[in-house]
């Protein structure tokens, strides 16, 4: 998959999704992803978004999903990078994305995954 | 509204969602060309990629034009699918209101991040969209 990647990184993984993703590779990354948070029993999730220029519905709605299954299974999601341009139109739509936390870079949200420690 | 005699920008074919994507390409690369603000121009995409979504997704695929409007400090686009057009469109336009799996926010959501926003059942079958967005905020 060309258009987003998961590298495991000390028991978390880390997506990165590019800007030209298509709806069926984001649909691709949602199974694959799935499928590595149970092989490695990944205990975070990072999804760095910031070489998005929008965020429509669809992606909201699968970075929605996304969260619930990893949490189904167990880790946390975060999301980050996003733009303030796409926030600002993210609200427009009315897609608030309560369930996904969200930090401003990667080590913010590394640093959360760590310090929430077991439980 | 229509765009008769506006200069056309650029032109997408609307197949597949690899198309969906292209077409958001082209209106961000069109609009940073005319100088636009970086959230008028994430508002724009973001709806352009609602309604070219509908158009592979509901509509059997189409085309989306996008045209230059230096007067109103805009631009516009218009996309025409090859589907059956839509029963209801009040209600389609509706937040909450979707015919498949989907939340039902995208066309809504494309008509509040426009300045204009118009969506009508083509003579000859099909839905049209035509919509235009400002380059900056005021």
């Amino acid at each position: 998959m060309r258009a987003a990647a998961i590298y495991p990184v000390e028991g978390v993984l880390l997506v990165s999704i590019q800007d030209d993703i298509t709806d069926t590779d984001i649909l691709d990354l949602q199974d694959a992803l799935s499928e590595r948070i149970g092989e490695m029993d990944a205990k975070g999730v990072v999804i760095d978004i910031s070489a998005l220029e929008i965020v429509d519905t669809f992606v909201g709605r699968v970075l929605a999903q996304l969260t619930a299954i990893a949490r189904l299974l167990d880790a946390e999601t975060y999301v980050v990078g996003m733009r303030p341009a796409v926030a600002m139109t993210l609200v427009e739509l009315g897609m608030y994305l309560p369930e996904n936390r969200t930090a401003l870079t990667l080590t913010h949200a590394l640093q959360k995954i760590r310090g929430s420690g077991p439980g | 509204m229509t765009f008769e005699g506006c200069r056309k920008a650029a032109s997408v074919d609307l197949r597949t969602d690899r198309d969906v994507a292209m077409a958001r390409g082209v209106v961000a690369k069109v609009m940073k060309g005319e100088g636009a603000n970086t959230l008028m121009q994430t508002r724009f995409v973001t709806a352009v990629s609602e309604i070219a979504r509908n158009a592979v997704k509901h509509g059997g695929g189409g085309r989306l034009d996008v045209f230059l409007l230096p007067r109103d400090r805009s631009v516009g686009v218009e996309c025409r699918d090859r589907g059956t057009g839509i029963a209801n469109l009040p209600e389609a336009m509706t937040d909450g209101f979707s015919t498949g799996d989907s939340m039902g926010r995208g066309l809504g959501g494309a008509q509040r991040l426009t300045s204009t926003f118009e969506i009508e059942n083509a003579p000859g079958g099909g839905t049209v969209v035509r919509m235009t967005g400002k380059l900056q905020r005021r």
